[in-house]
């Protein structure tokens, strides 16, 4: 990670300097989410959908279940009644970590937004001092003060939510809020200090304060430096030795139990291709971590066809073009298309089923096709009566359309289709 | 990806397709020599990038059958070590997956098509002979894929013609990821093997020179560069 030209020390490594975060087990919480893909636990954290400065009020009214309102308000009334709550605010933005899950309505407009809210917060507060008669000259600069911090903050998150999304949507990062920020803040407390005394005292002790705090920051930065760089190679390491125990478990579990099984079943070819296709989807879908999750129209899908090659030893091979979210009419029609590519795989003899689905903006169509043995439509035999009942009859009392195309000979084709409006 | 018999002028008799094989797995290598023998005469094997672009360049084949998965860059490193050089050369990748986004960025860098490892050696000659032939070769998932990608719900259109399919391009893709062979497609279209082969090869070039987000988005960042 390169250091961004920012002062403040939360903005250059928020997840190191964050002190929510620090603990050896959970480095960065993102990663070990991702890694452990641990189940969902209500966690207090910040930056849900609706949040307008750092999703710190959306937070805590996420997790303390009350409306939002309620928690800004109680936040609006601590902050004028002695700004305890500001300070509240401060200590939780500093503390929580950001939910990952957010991105409404686009990071540049959000971020635009959150530009707006801070600055309007800040000419409210000044408005709201002038009317209490306390825009003293010490109280003005300590708010520019705190609207600096706020703004310097601010891009930290920003930096760890473009971590996040790492790759595709990139937006340019942009630095001069903080920068602004630092400005505001140096300049705030320089004007407190100047309110606080005469401004030649205040020179003074602006001076021995630099030096200082140089001196400090001179001593301490190799210490910090080399600190960073271990807790970064440390976490490293860890992801590295997790991933390596991961794909071990996975190979054991897969891979070396098929080659096991693959070796019992030597003389009987069927099987070996039937395991040898369960092993490859298992290891695909787990390196692809791709979603099986079946609540999507071709997760549901994809999960039926594999259901019955594992039952009847033939190979189904599903292509999905687009998808959906899974109702009522799309669980009648994968279970018409799972009954139909098992009629196919019963009865055509064919060495491989073919199912094709397109989810459109109106409608949801699904193909299953064979090129086995065919028969006559007309003269539907007695044990065609599966197809009849629990294909047809399936999509036809969804609201949708069936139609069955075959010939002896020629393969078998079923389309099935449901609207979806 | 079909089980059609060779149609139209396919190279055949006395003139033989001289392929090059490149895969890093020997027994690969040997099934695939075995399985072709009959119809191609394969003039030359590799097993490393470097390997590979040696041997095409030497022996100037008409098809490189190109291994998706090695060390030091796969296909895509052969396809970009050689570039332009060889105009009559066509490559056809070989996955060991069916999964569109292993093979995306080596059509896009090139390749006629693609076949998993899993097909048959009719299968394999036919889709040989057609990219000898110049046309493309897309297995029903690669045509969902296309069709994924080039859906109308992306309406951010920055190249015009080449961002969009035909409806009669659609209809093909439809087909052949329905399963059905070009002679089969060209039945159900009320057309010619030739216009479906038409069709498919300007579906590629599209495939290829596109900037649709979603074609850039699964070329890169994948474990293939």
């Amino acid at each position: 990670m390169t250091s961004p030209a920012v002062t403040s020390p939360a903005a250059a490594d928020p997840a190191a300097a964050d002190p929510a975060v620090t603990s050896p087990a959970a480095a960065d919480p993102a990663e070990a989410a991702h890694l452990l893909a641990a189940p969902a636990h209500r966690r207090l954290e910040r930056g849900r959908p609706g949040r307008i400065v750092a999703g710190v009020a959306t937070g805590l009214a996420g997790h303390l279940g009350v409306p939002v309102l309620w928690v800004r308000v109680t936040l609006v009334v601590l902050t004028l009644a002695g700004g305890s709550g500001a300070l509240a605010y401060g200590a939780f933005w500093v503390v929580l970590p950001q939910a990952k899950a957010d991105e409404g309505p686009g990071p540049e407009r959000a971020s635009r937004r959150q530009l707006a809210a801070l600055s309007a917060l800040a000419a409210l507060g000044l408005l709201v001092l002038h009317v209490l008669g306390l825009d003293s000259p010490a109280v003005l600069p300590l708010a520019a003060a705190a609207v600096g911090v706020a703004l310097v903050w601010r891009q930290s998150d920003d930096a760890q939510r473009a971590r996040w999304r790492a790759t595709a949507t990139q937006v340019p990062e942009r630095r001069w809020p903080a920068a602004a920020g630092a400005v505001l803040l140096a300049v705030g407390l320089a004007g407190f200090l100047a309110s606080r005394g005469d401004l030649r005292a205040a020179r003074e002790g602006l001076l021995s304060t630099v030096v200082v705090v140089g001196g400090l920051v001179l001593l301490g930065l190799p210490w910090v430096v080399r600190t960073l760089s271990d807790l970064r190679a440390e976490r490293l390491e860890r992801i590295r030795s997790h991933e390596r125990a991961e794909l071990a478990a996975q190979v054991h579990d897969s891979v070396l139990q098929t080659l096991a099984l693959i070796q019992k079943a030597a003389d009987d070819p069927r099987e070996v291709g039937r395991l040898a296709r369960s092993s490859e989807r298992e290891l695909r879908s787990w390196l692809y971590r791709r979603p099986t999750a079946t609540q999507t129209f071709r997760g549901a899908l994809e999960q039926a066809a594999a259901g019955v090659e594992e039952a009847h030893g033939v190979p189904v091979e599903v292509v999905v073009v687009g998808d959906a979210a899974r109702d009522e009419r799309l669980s009648a029609l994968v279970s018409a298309a799972r009954e139909a590519v098992v009629n196919a795989a019963k009865h055509s003899g064919a060495p491989v089923v073919q199912v094709y689905a397109e989810v459109e903006a109106t409608q949801v169509t699904v193909f299953v096709r064979d090129r086995g043995r065919g028969f006559d439509p007309r003269a539907v035999p007695a044990d065609r009566f599966g197809l009849a009942e629990s294909v047809v009859g399936r999509v036809v009392r969804a609201g949708g359309e069936a139609r069955v195309t075959s010939a002896p000979g020629e393969g078998t084709e079923v389309r099935l289709q449901v609207s979806r409006v | 990806m079909s089980d059609a018999l060779p149609t139209g002028p396919v190279p055949t008799g006395p003139v033989r397709v001289r392929v090059v094989l490149v895969d890093d797995h020997r027994l690969f290598r040997s099934g695939v020599r075995a399985e072709l023998a009959a119809s191609v005469d394969v003039v030359g094997e590799a097993e490393t990038v470097g390997e590979a672009i040696d041997v095409v360049r030497r022996t100037m084949p008409d098809v490189v059958l190109l291994d998706v998965h090695m060390p030091d860059g796969g296909g895509l490193a052969v396809l970009v070590g050689i570039g332009p050089d060889l105009p009559a050369t066509r490559f056809l990748a070989v996955s060991v997956s069916d999964a569109a986004e292993d093979v995306i960025a080596v059509v896009r860098a090139g390749a006629r098509g693609y076949v998993t490892k899993n097909v048959s050696g009719d299968e394999l000659a036919d889709a040989v002979r057609r990219v000898a032939g110049g046309d493309a070769v897309f297995s029903p998932r690669l045509a969902g894929f296309v069709l994924d990608a080039f859906s109308a719900s992306d309406v951010v259109v920055s190249d015009g013609e080449l961002d969009l399919l035909t409806a009669r391009e659609r209809d093909v893709l439809r087909l052949i990821a329905r399963g059905y062979a070009y002679k089969e497609v060209a039945k159900e279209l009320f057309i010619s093997v030739k216009t479906v082969e038409t069709h498919v090869s300007s579906v590629l070039r599209k495939l290829q020179l596109s900037n649709r987000r979603e074609l850039a988005r699964w070329a890169v960042g994948k474990r293939l560069v």
